[in-house]
């Protein structure tokens, strides 16, 4: 120390530490793939790219991001747990990162999709380690973070064990066998008889 | 909501489709898309500038000029675009705004210049993004100070609103500029204390002799005019702390402030001399008390802003000087032992300590040399040279240092004081936000569920609630309210949570609930179940409060469409006051009453679940298929 400060040192070369990775750009397929894989029309995807490449320009969406937008539809309560688990929903490939294929794909399942489809969508959302059970660990976690959601200020007030009470007839309405996990079968069969969750279903068709 | 999260809101809503398995309420219907148009391009012509851009960005923002229909004013049916005959520089920040959802601030552009044209385009500057806010404040606050001195100077003797008594004396001791009054008062004072000052001063002149004793200074020999003028000026001092003590708002500070030590200071050993005796023990010390009269030169700095400016730059510097000290202290005693050890060989030599050396360094290092003190032997000579030559370093290295630390350091001190006020109106701008956003849906929701019954009815007539909301906001709060459904929990604002929370404190029993909800539901119905102002609660509350309660009290039926053990005993709790805790379950159709505050009479009996009941605490154990059988009925 002493040597540097009476100027015999030369200085420590700093610019080595500054290697800056240049941000990966991710160029989507092309727009005839796209409608193929997807339900899409053209138009449809034309602006859903714009608007998807308006805030991402570098064509990827990582975690972060994601967790800042989708917090942003929800001032009063936390968001960022579940936009964890619709990440890794929508990351079909688990690179931890959305591109626009998976964006696409996923919207066109929730928008486009038979019932069927988007029922085995949400129960891939509520299969944390996507093993084909749920299992009530999974769940908790899951009714945790969307009570997250709704933040402190909430009438009635919100007591510590409602997601688990919330989880507690989750499974009770869904676990036909009782065995402490719910499978896709078993899940597909309770909401197919549900007329509420049908009806809800359909409410976003026309969102696009 | 920022535009490009807007972009985003298909996606989320699409997401919201996570939460309907787990949901127990049937969920509102979505807000209908009227007129849904092609996307297409608009050409803007600004002074010739053509900018052309998406319909949809532009509606955003449907607050601003171009993003509704006032564009409409604007557009020239010839060449089917809109002209604008503005200037296309700052237009080109505005366009940005749409597109990313952040205003800039071009540093190129005036200030004034900048604001007529967003007042024009209907955009609020407190939007400017974080990258340009502060250099945009600055400006702004150049820009007023501008414009305040020049009204200053064109009318100096504005009326002020009337002040208190104390208040004006408060204004007029500070700024003495504002009457004549405090004019007079000011220079009275400065004089006094000059006089004060000349005569401490003159007191200790040998005044001539008188016949038979020794020279006197003049402070002895004319005792009496003496005491007399420091009385008058102590007179006048005391007078003035009074009078400031008086008129201070807040004395307590007063008392604390510099200059008011300062005024306590300088009278106080006049009132002590008058109190003690001519005793002669304690005269030495009195003697000594009036060296603190000297003090009453500080009482100039009121008068000279310069001083004052002094003073705060020594003070903020307090640290540099310090180190100077500090330097200084350490270089002495080196030298001073050195010189010390070289000269004990020599005879009669005065250096006869380490601190009697300390002198001889002081003043070798200041480059003084008296003269008084000089060193005889060879060794003391050479290492007084070396004092004195590294005197003029250790002098004359820091000053510079410090010059410009204090300089540095106070700028950053200005620039971390202006970012951290920045920074709370930066936070309370998010807050606002926040709240605004969280707010809006509160407030849509309570007109949002008129509307939707409004619309089931078969009405055409949209905007009966006065504002309606945009596209974009309906969506938004439609995709909260399914939240809301999903956890059977209702977003509420601030003060109505912290109401429920007092008034859950204060009632810890579950008062006249029923045992088998109670125990049933095991939320904390109970704890919100008395609340006294609840109606705002209720989605139709356009009626004032009391009213509405009152009707709700005499009118509400609870209709079950399916067995449901729990709510048997729901009848009973109609005594309560009925929109209470009582919530039902509204997994079990129930009905809430149909109380409407417009016109058109409320027998509206909407099939199916249209008006989706107020949030429900009670959850449900069992759930057996549910037949949609929700039966309104409008009791008035």
């Amino acid at each position: 120390m002493s040597l540097s400060l009476l100027g015999l040192c030369p200085p420590p070369d700093s610019s080595d530490s500054e290697l800056e990775l240049s941000t990966v750009r991710h160029q989507p397929e092309g727009l005839d793939q796209l409608q193929a894989l997807t339900k899409f029309t053209k138009k449809e995807l034309q602006s859903l790219y714009r608007g998807f490449k308006n805030e991402c320009p570098t064509g990827l969406v990582d975690e972060e991001t994601f967790k800042l937008i989708y917090s942003q539809f929800f001032p009063q309560g936390d968001a960022t747990t579940y936009a964890h688990f619709l990440f890794n929903a929508f990351d079909a490939d688990g690179n931890g990162a959305i591109h626009f294929e998976d964006f696409v794909v996923g919207l066109s399942i929730l928008l486009r999709g038979t019932v069927h489809e988007k029922l085995k969508w949400a129960f891939n959302l509520y299969d944390i380690n996507k093993d084909g059970y749920i299992t009530k660990e999974e769940m908790l976690a899951i009714m945790k973070s969307i009570y997250d959601m709704m933040g402190r200020h909430t009438y009635p007030i919100l007591r510590e064990d409602a997601p688990l009470e919330h989880v507690e007839r989750f499974f009770q309405k869904m676990d036909r066998n009782q065995d402490g996990v719910v499978t896709i079968d078993e899940f597909l069969e309770t909401c197919q008889k549900d007329e509420n969750i049908m009806n809800s279903m359909q409410l976003f068709e026309n969102v696009i | 909501m920022a535009a490009g999260v807007a972009a985003w809101l298909p996606f989320a809503r699409a997401a919201a489709i996570g939460w309907m398995p787990v949901a127990n309420c049937p969920m509102p219907l979505a807000p209908a898309d009227k007129n849904k148009r092609q996307d297409e391009l608009i050409v803007l012509n600004v002074s010739g500038r053509r900018f052309q851009t998406w319909r949809t960005t532009l509606e955003r923002y449907p607050d601003t000029l171009l993003g509704s229909t006032e564009k409409e004013f604007f557009f020239n049916e010839d060449t089917k675009e809109y002209f604008f005959d503005r200037d296309p520089e700052v237009f080109r920040c505005v366009l940005n705004f749409y597109r990313t959802g952040k205003l800039h601030y071009p540093r190129y552009e005036c200030i004034s210049a900048y604001d007529d044209e967003l007042a024009f385009y209907g955009i609020l500057p407190e939007i400017i993004g974080d990258c340009c806010y502060e250099e945009y404040k600055d400006r702004k606050r150049e820009n007023a100070e501008r414009l305040m001195d020049d009204n200053d100077s064109e009318n100096n003797q504005e009326s002020m609103p009337s002040l208190s008594f104390r208040q004006t004396m408060w204004r007029a001791f500070e700024n003495p500029h504002t009457s004549t009054l405090a004019l007079v008062f000011y220079y009275v004072t400065g004089f006094f204390i000059a006089v004060s000052v000349i005569t401490n001063v003159v007191e200790t002149v040998p005044c001539g002799t008188v016949p038979g004793s020794k020279e006197l200074p003049c402070g002895e020999r004319y005792s009496v005019a003496f005491f007399c003028l420091d009385t008058a000026c102590v007179m006048i001092f005391t007078v003035e702390y009074l009078l400031r003590l008086f008129a201070a708002p807040s004395r307590y500070r007063f008392i604390r402030s510099v200059m008011s030590i300062i005024d306590v200071v300088a009278i106080m050993p006049y009132y002590i001399g008058l109190v003690m005796t001519d005793n002669e023990d304690v005269s030495g010390a009195f003697v000594t008390l009036r060296v603190f009269r000297v003090f009453r030169i500080f009482k100039f700095s009121r008068h000279s802003q310069g001083l004052r400016i002094l003073g705060y730059t020594l003070k903020s510097c307090a640290s540099e000087l310090g180190f100077l000290l500090f330097s200084l202290t350490m270089a002495i005693i080196i030298f001073a032992t050195v010189m010390f050890y070289a000269e004990k060989g020599s005879s009669a030599s005065k250096f006869t300590s380490i601190p009697a050396s300390f002198w001889y360094t002081i003043v070798t290092m200041t480059t003084l040399g008296y003269g008084d003190m000089v060193p005889k032997t060879i060794a003391g000579k050479i290492f007084g040279s070396i004092c004195s030559l590294s005197g003029v370093l250790v002098i004359a290295l820091p000053v510079p240092v410090i010059v410009s630390n204090f300089s540095r350091i106070y700028h950053q001190n200005q620039r971390a004081d202006k970012r951290r006020a920045q920074k709370k109106a930066r936070l309370a701008r998010i807050r606002v936000a926040k709240t605004g956003s969280s707010n809006a849906y509160l407030h849509s929701k309570r007109n949002g569920l008129l509307n939707e019954a409004l619309e089931l009815t078969g009405t055409p007539e949209e905007e009966h609630t006065g504002k309606a909301t945009s596209l974009i906001e309906s969506q938004h709060h439609h995709l909260l309210h399914c939240l809301e459904k999903t956890t059977n929990h209702e977003f509420i604002d601030e003060q109505m949570f912290e109401q429920n929370c007092m008034e859950s404190s204060m009632q810890n029993y579950p008062s006249t609930r029923s045992p088998s909800l109670s125990s049933q539901s095991g939320l904390t119905t109970t704890c919100c179940s008395r609340r006294s102002k609840k109606t705002t609660h209720l989605p139709n509350s356009n009626l004032p409060a009391t009213r509405l309660r009152s009707m709700q009290e005499l009118s509400t039926i609870h209709i079950q469409g399916s067995e449901q053990p729990s709510l048997t005993t729901s009848r009973s709790s109609l005594n309560l006051k009925a929109d209470d805790g009582l919530r039902p379950n509204c997994k079990t159709s129930q009905i809430t009453t149909a109380i409407i505050s417009i016109p058109t009479p409320p027998a509206l009996t909407p099939e199916g679940e249209s008006r989706p009941p107020p949030a429900s605490p009670g959850p449900n154990t069992n759930i057996p298929s549910i037949a949609s059988n929700v039966v309104k009925v409008s009791a008035l």
